[in-house]
């Protein structure tokens, strides 16, 4: 545990309105890190509710293909389909502890804000989700599982209306409602204790990726790629090997249409971020001169965010993390490429640390031993890749179905 | 320019005293608005109609793209201005350009800690000192985290760095706090952002009372003040009430000679 500076990133650089609530959880969370039974519960939980530990699946064709062993941390199949309930889980857990019986949380593509509502309705608390109104026009099919679990989702039509904003409306709300609420916040960001606590409720991916690396190579891996949003599911991921300093740990953000373009999301492989402090920590942000926050770019909502998570801006200084950048393309067809070898359906977040990895598969050693965090399912956004791939076929089915709501509303 | 004025606290002191002696209620009036929203043209306006009312001291805010402790209205006013261009460096130009045509109004800037960061902390100060700022309001720098610009702050004359004191601060906090009060304290008077309703009632009274027991800086109270009743109330309980949102309500529909007015009929 730390005091929230990971060198110099992180720290809490909140109103002081809510210095106070920050202080409460900070303690909460703290004793419930030095509770063992904690973590006992937390970990009888997710084995009960979503099927942990998740498979290390060997994929068998893609080693043949590349000539390099090729291991998969199946994250896709957590409940809702991504790594996003561990943390989601966890926090729920500490709310209990806390008392609280209201929970708010932003969400972009509606990942975290499905995950936490289905946590909500599990553990029967009030949710509202603050999300960006034009990503409530373009996930509708989240959107409609968030109310359809009971959850209030609010459009965020402040900014630029996507995920940066859904943070700062859900920090809004919970200026003048911390008494009851908690703020759960979907990745590891923000201000201090989140960036640690959110990545200790992930590390349970590294804990159980090292022990079935262990098992099915009696060897460490080489090489471990995961794909960097705020950066939860790589340090979920990257926690279970940190100290063993030969294991190479790739964090592969969002390219975007190029970097060289600017429309990209990669704030510690492009080069062209500064060190600042927004929404409440000190990072490497996408922002101007002025110190203004940029717009980002990504094929994968959940990618598609100005900051990182302070403790791999770090392991960004120190070099122990190298970043790297895979590009809209790129992605789409790594997406195609593993679903047609190995019978997997990769988010499109997860499949960036896909892409990277085929991009350097063919110049790794012939004895690497590789895993790649598979941090979330793609089939739930079957809207989102069906445009991806431009699918001819999906876009004849939803104009005949438009065609058909609109006849049923004329009659 | 900043030689000739005096630092803050006995700015208010003096102020005050005068008010006193024309036998008018003593409290300040601190008015806020957003640069370059709607224009920097409008702001010159509205400040020249506040600086007539009478307003004492005036926040500048420089516009943020994350201002995590707005409300919906100065949020909006913050991303429009950034939509039609603003720059940081004409903001503080204009701000300069404020305090030598109303050398009566004692000027803040209020803005977010990355704007700092990004012009450069020492940088910034320094040249807000030299332009004649009186004071930085920063919400997103919480003590613990700002010793540099505090420390920066300090060794100028005449540049205070303001600390925030808000209801959900224990005691402790507050004494802490009050140990770095420089200049007056701003109570926040209420939970949530800028531009809610605040009630005036007896939990306000007893959260200035704590805040009077850490310090004997000036009060200034802020966050849903908007009628004169409100500041009636405040006159025997604060040095200083700050009105942000509803005069930019009124400067948004009825334009910067209707604030003028607005201001005027204030303190009754
Ligand atoms: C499947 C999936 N992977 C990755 C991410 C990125 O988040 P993080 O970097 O916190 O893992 C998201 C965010 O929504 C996601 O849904």
């Amino acid at each position: 545990m730390s005091n929230g500076y990971f060198g110099e990133f992180g720290g809490a650089f909140i109103p002081e309105i809510l210095h106070e609530t920050f202080q409460r959880l900070t303690r909460a969370y703290t004793e419930a890190r030095q509770d063992p039974e904690f973590w006992a519960s937390y970990v009888r939980l997710m084995e009960n509710y979503s099927g942990r530990p998740t498979p290390l699946t060997y994929a068998e064709n893609l080693s043949r293909r590349y000539q390099r062993r090729i291991y998969i941390k199946r994250e896709d199949l957590n409940q809702t389909g991504a790594h996003k309930a561990n943390n989601v889980m966890g926090q729920g857990l500490l709310m209990q502890r806390m008392g609280k019986r209201r929970v708010i949380a932003e969400t972009g593509a509606g990942q975290h804000g499905m995950a936490t509502a289905t946590m909500a309705a599990r553990m029967g608390f009030e949710c509202v989700i603050y999300m960006g109104a034009q990503d409530v026009e373009r996930q509708r099919s989240n959107v409609f599982w968030m109310e359809r679990l009971g959850a209030t989702v609010v459009p965020v039509t402040s900014g630029a209306q996507t995920l940066k904003d859904a943070v700062n409306e859900a920090l809004r709300d919970w200026v003048g409602s911390m008494d009851a609420t908690h703020y759960l916040l979907g990745t590891a960001c923000g201000a201090h204790p989140f960036p640690e606590m959110v990545s200790w409720f992930q590390s349970i991916i590294g804990l159980e990726a090292r022990q079935q690396i262990l098992t099915a190579e009696g060897r460490l891996p080489t090489h471990v790629y995961a794909c960097v949003g705020g950066g939860s599911n790589a340090m979920g991921i990257f926690q279970g090997f940190l100290d063993d300093l030969p294991v190479q740990l790739i964090g592969v953000e969002a390219g975007g249409a190029g970097l060289a373009t600017g429309r990209h999301a990669a704030r510690l492989a492009s080069g062209s971020s500064a060190i600042g402090v927004a929404q409440g920590y000190k990072t490497f942000f996408l922002q101007n001169a002025d110190g203004q926050m940029l717009d980002t770019h990504s094929v994968a909502a959940g990618l598609d965010y100005v900051g990182v998570s302070p403790i791999l801006a770090h392991l960004h200084t120190t070099g122990r993390v190298r970043f790297a950048a895979a590009t809209d393309v790129e992605v789409v067809a790594a997406l195609q490429e593993l679903m047609q070898a190995e019978g997997l359906i990769p988010a499109l977040e997860s499949s960036h640390a896909v892409a990277q990895a085929l991009k350097e598969l063919p110049e790794l050693p012939s004895d690497a031993v590789v895993i790649i965090n598979l941090s979330g399912r793609g089939d739930k956004d079957i809207f989102t890749i069906a445009d991806a791939l431009d699918d001819p076929g999906w876009r004849r089915f939803i104009r005949r179905k438009a065609e058909s709501y609109s006849q049923c509303e004329k009659e | 320019m900043s030689q000739l004025m005096p630092a803050l606290e006995p700015y208010i002191r003096q102020r005050r005293a005068q008010r006193e002696a024309h036998g008018q209620a003593p409290i300040l009036l601190m008015s806020h608005l957003v640069l370059g929203y709607p224009s920097l043209a409008v702001n010159q306006e509205t400040i020249a109609a506040m600086a007539a009312a009478g307003v004492e001291l005036v926040e500048l805010q420089i516009p943020f793209s994350e201002p995590i402790a707005d409300g919906p209205v100065i949020a909006q006013a913050n991303q429009l201005a950034l939509d039609q261009g603003f720059r940081v460096e004409e903001g503080l130009e204009f701000a300069a350009a404020c305090v030598q045509r109303h050398p009566e109004v004692a000027f803040l800037l209020m803005t977010y800690s990355n704007i700092l960061m990004a012009y450069g902390v020492e940088r910034f100060i320094e040249r807000a000192a030299q332009m004649g700022i009186r004071g930085l309001i920063v919400p997103d720098w919480p003590p613990q985290e700002a010793g540099q610009p505090m420390a920066l702050c300090q060794a100028q004359t005449a540049l205070d760095w303001i600390q925030l004191f808000t209801p959900t601060s224990t005691d402790v906090r507050l004494q802490t706090i009050g140990r770095w009060a420089r200049g007056f304290c701003y109570c926040v008077a209420r939970k949530g952002v800028t531009g809610g309703r605040t009630d005036f009632d007896a939990d306000l009274r007893h959260f200035l009372q704590r805040c009077r027991q850490v310090t004997d800086k000036p009060l200034a109270v802020g966050f849903g003040v908007r009628t004169s009743a409100d500041v009636q109330t405040l006159t025997p309980l604060a040095e200083i009430a700050v009105v942000g949102t509803a005069a930019l309500e009124i400067q948004r529909t009825a334009g910067a000679v209707a604030v003028g007015a607005f201001f005027q009929k204030l303190r009754g």
